[in-house]
């Protein structure tokens, strides 16, 4: 039977009448070899090479509906590696071919064997081995005679090219000196077979060699792929059934037990478990889910059971869109390559002129035999030059470095953004939520003499008060309030006074929440409060003032913890040579705690939202080469601006969309890791970069032989092709290096 | 005389290579067909090339583009539209979708990553 399969989803087939319709629609459809329809799980799985719109239209003239199901990725990377594993065996047959034929020949010639054309024996037996010659150049050489073609037909000119004139000339030469001899000088009547043949051997070898290390370089997808499951346990009409990814859609009802992946995203209804999301946050500690939460496709079920909704399925998930965002990024070009991009397109026609060009030198100026050196010449130009490497320099690495962020949870956008980060050498840092957990606690709570109450009492009404504010402040002291079981009072004429604080009626009694400008405008006496505030404001606290019914009751502090890591993170930035800027909104006092405590020397309190993105200008005004790290929603135009945005914000879809670098673990060691990473992979693709111009600016002028003055003999074709073989191996192998990149943190 | 004529030979053959090369094969003079709306063809990956290699599609519009590769060398693996900072993975023996944001009216090349297989989008 034929190896083509596909498979269909069925709408309206319900029984075994139905199945018997549906696979004799099919049987009568051009192609089709076998068809079998699965009722249980309502799909159709057609062998043969019958198109899919031909299948579509047999089931539904029967009656009923289909659709072809989506190949999965993981069975698309399936197939292609067995077709790389395939391109991969062919290389090597006929690299063994061809070498299996140049080796004895080559041998021959430098044990001493005749490889001159001077007598008709010779002439027979040389036009056998020149007909050999031909069929390996034929069966292990055609496609770059093909490629070759193809492309001058379309003014093109590739490495195809080079390899098709450098052995087709030697092979055209040598048939030339067994059939007409005569034609040529005595001394130039030389064979150049084993040449061709061992060129074509090596070429294949080279190839063979590179796309195993290319292979290589794409471990990193692989790694996201393996995060999902092949298959789903899908509850439909009560029934429980595996179900091929594919086949899950939107709205289904999924259960997981413990052990398993997680396998689309969705919303739990039913059940609770500790779910293990290290592989898309970077959290390292599994994470507690219950109904309402979410789940990602990819994350690891623990220890319940969990029944939950599909909500995103095949590439609209959030890990389908990382690997995509990965496999993105890991094709696209970085700047640097610009140079090396412009010189590729007109490398080959170039090489053919001076190869041309070389030839008429030695033709005309050159020593005795002066023909066999023109063409030795020409033979090893054309055949040395290598446009792979240069080609290949630059998108190797960046794969690699790409996908070695990916596994430490750094998401770089494009190769742009990738070669930007190892330039910066200030970042500005915004500290909620970046420096600090972005969760505020309340962290004091202080009662003056003239209110008559605990502070409970004073906590219990501005918890009241604050019930209607969406002030991220609000927050901790409402959590504070339901942490002492405090009951909320009513509250009414609550408002909100931009830049001063909050205001209204609890429990009939008038409440003032602010700062200073709140208390001065309602004329409220503050006292000794404000240097008790201003002592909490060095702590690195928030403190505000309280007033019930004009009397100043109290001050509340709350501060928002400052991340475990940020200090060695930090220390770390300022290692690589990073000047760090901390952006704020809070005051002056505060701001500068924290940066005392985080080792940060220069601080910008007191700021608007707009006012990030007015100095990240500034700071590029000055010279300076920034990159921003915020969470990717609320610093959007500020990311933006810089050269390089770092949105810390545990893979959100939206920083995954906008940011340059994405961090999935809410770490600021994350940029540290990106910068090391970039700087890495930036040094990989110079030494790549340097490597393969060095290698043609050497080997070209070599291989025209301008060493002969001095050693009296000319490059031979055949280490020509060795060298231009092994030259794109061993760039792919300098960027397979980076593989074993480890941050300094972890390391 | 010999000598004469391999010297001829020798810089007619350069002259042939640059205009080959670099001044019929930039124009698109050459092309025989000419360019080709991009969303009624597939575009093949074949031996060094893309067929067709020349394409055009409006200004203003999003558009998918459809390559068939049948190239399994590691060459074809990728396309890429640096300008429009679109690329894109090719299976081998398949149609691979690659999506196009809308652009203004220009040339924009694309090509595989070594820049051996060229191919020009106009968008008109």
């Amino acid at each position: 039977m034929s190896e083509a399969k596909q498979t269909f989803l069925l709408e309206g087939a319900s029984c075994a009448g139905c199945v018997r319709k549906i696979e004799g629609a099919l049987a009568a459809v051009a192609g089709v070899e076998d068809a079998r329809v699965n009722l249980a799980d309502k799909t159709l799985i057609v062998h043969g090479e019958a198109s899919p719109e031909a299948c579509v239209a047999a089931v539904e003239n029967a009656g009923y509906g289909a659709q072809p199901v989506r190949v999965s990725e993981r069975e698309r990377r399936e197939q292609q590696r067995a077709e790389e594993h395939r391109h991969y065996r062919d290389l090597l047959k006929r690299c063994a071919i061809a070498l299996g034929l140049g080796i004895p020949l080559m041998a021959w010639g430098l044990l001493g064997g005749e490889m001159m054309v001077s007598s008709p024996g010779q002439q027979l037996a040389w036009g056998v081995v020149g007909l050999l010659t031909l069929a390996v150049l034929i069966y292990c050489g055609g496609h770059f005679f093909t490629g070759a073609w193809r492309a001058f037909l379309h003014h093109n000119a590739n490495m195809d090219t080079l390899v098709a004139l450098g052995t087709g000339t030697a092979w055209a030469f040598s048939m030339l000196v067994v059939i007409a001899p005569q034609l040529l000088p005595e001394a130039a009547r030389h064979v150049y077979f084993e040449a061709s043949a061992m060129i074509i051997g090596l070429i294949n070898l080279g190839q063979a060699l590179e796309l195993r290390a290319r292979g290589r370089t794409s471990a990193a997808v692989e790694k996201l792929l393996d995060l999902q499951d092949p298959t789903a346990r899908v509850v439909r009409d009560g029934q429980e059934q595996d179900l091929p990814l594919e086949q899950v859609v939107v709205g289904d009802l999924v259960r997981v037990r413990p052990g398993e992946k997680i396998p689309v995203d969705g919303t739990v209804e039913d059940g609770s478990s500790l779910v293990d999301e290290s592989m898309l946050s970077g959290e390292p500690l599994p994470v507690k889910k219950a109904e309402g939460d979410f789940l990602s496709a990819g994350t690891l079920n623990k220890n319940g059971t969990l029944l939950f909704r599909a909500e995103k399925v095949g590439a609209e998930t959030r890990l389908a869109q990382i690997i995509e965002m990965v496999k993105n990024a890991q094709s696209s070009r970085v700047p640097i390559a610009r140079l090396a991009d412009k010189i590729s397109s007109i490398f080959v026609p170039t090489v053919m002129i001076i190869a041309v060009l070389a030839a008429l030198v030695w033709f005309n100026f050159g020593p005795d035999p002066r023909t066999a050196h023109t063409l030795v010449v020409l033979t090893s130009v054309l055949i040395i030059a290598c446009p792979c490497a240069l080609g290949l320099a630059t998108p190797m690495s960046v794969m690699v470095g790409v996908g070695k962020g990916a596994e430490y949870g750094v998401l770089i956008r494009n190769g742009k953004a990738l070669q930007q980060a190892s330039g910066l050498d200030t970042l500005v840092v915004d500290k909620t939520g970046t420096l600090t957990e972005g969760a505020p606690r309340l962290t004091s709570i202080e009662t003056d003499a003239a209110f008559a109450g605990s502070e409970k009492d004073l906590l219990q009404l501005l918890a009241s008060l604050e019930q209607g504010s969406e002030h991220p402040l609000a927050e901790a002291v409402l959590s504070a309030a339901r942490e002492q079981d405090l009951t909320l009072l009513e509250t009414r004429d609550f408002e909100a006074i931009t830049a001063h604080g909050v205001s209204g009626v609890v429990n009939g009694r008038k409440l003032l929440l602010g700062n200073r400008k709140l208390m001065a405008r309602e004329s409220i006496d503050i006292g000794e409060w404000q240097a008790r505030v201003r002592e909490l404001g060095e702590k690195g606290s928030t403190a505000m003032y309280a007033a019930v019914d004009n009397k100043m009751a109290g001050v509340i502090a709350v501060a928002d913890p400052l991340r475990e890591d940020a200090a060695s993170a930090i220390a770390r930035l300022q290692k690589l040579g990073l000047q760090i800027h901390m952006l704020t909104g809070d005051n002056e006092g505060t701001a500068n705690a924290v940066a005392r405590q985080l080792g940060i020397d220069s601080v910008h309190a007191e700021l608007q939202p707009e006012d990030k993105e007015r100095i990240v200008g500034e700071l590029q005004d000055g010279g300076a080469h920034v990159g921003m790290a915020g969470d990717g929603i609320n610093d959007a135009p500020a990311l933006a601006r810089a050269e390089v945005g770092f949105a810390i914000g545990a893979g959100t879809d939206v920083a995954i969309e906008t940011a340059d670098v994405t961090l999935m673990r809410s770490s600021l060691q994350g940029v540290a890791d990106a910068i090391e990473l970039s700087r890495g992979t930036l040094r990989n693709i110079k030494q790549n970069l340097f490597g393969a111009f060095i290698y043609n600016v050497l080997g070209i002028p070599i291989a025209a032989g301008v060493l002969y003055p001095f050693t009296g003999a000319l490059l031979s074709p055949v280490i020509a092709g060795a060298a231009m073989a092994f030259s794109s191996v061993t760039v792919v192998s300098n960027a397979n290096r980076l593989r074993w990149f480890k941050p300094e943190e972890t390391a | 005389m010999l000598t004469l004529i391999v010297n001829l030979a020798g810089l007619l053959l350069i002259a042939a290579i640059v205009w080959w090369f670099w001044l019929t094969g930039r124009t698109g003079d050459a092309a025989a067909a000419g360019p080709v709306p991009a969303t009624s063809v597939e575009i093949l990956v074949k031996d060094g090339v893309y067929d067709p290699d020349h394409i055009t599609l409006p200004a203003g519009s999003a558009a998918t583009l459809q390559f068939r590769r049948e190239d399994p060398s590691p060459c074809a693996e990728y396309v890429l539209f640096p300008d429009l900072e679109v690329s894109a993975q090719l299976a081998v023996h398949e149609v691979t979708e690659v999506q196009l944001p809308a652009a203004g009216p220009g040339k924009y090349p694309f090509t595989c990553q070594m820049q051996m297989y060229r191919g020009l989008l106009e968008i008109k």
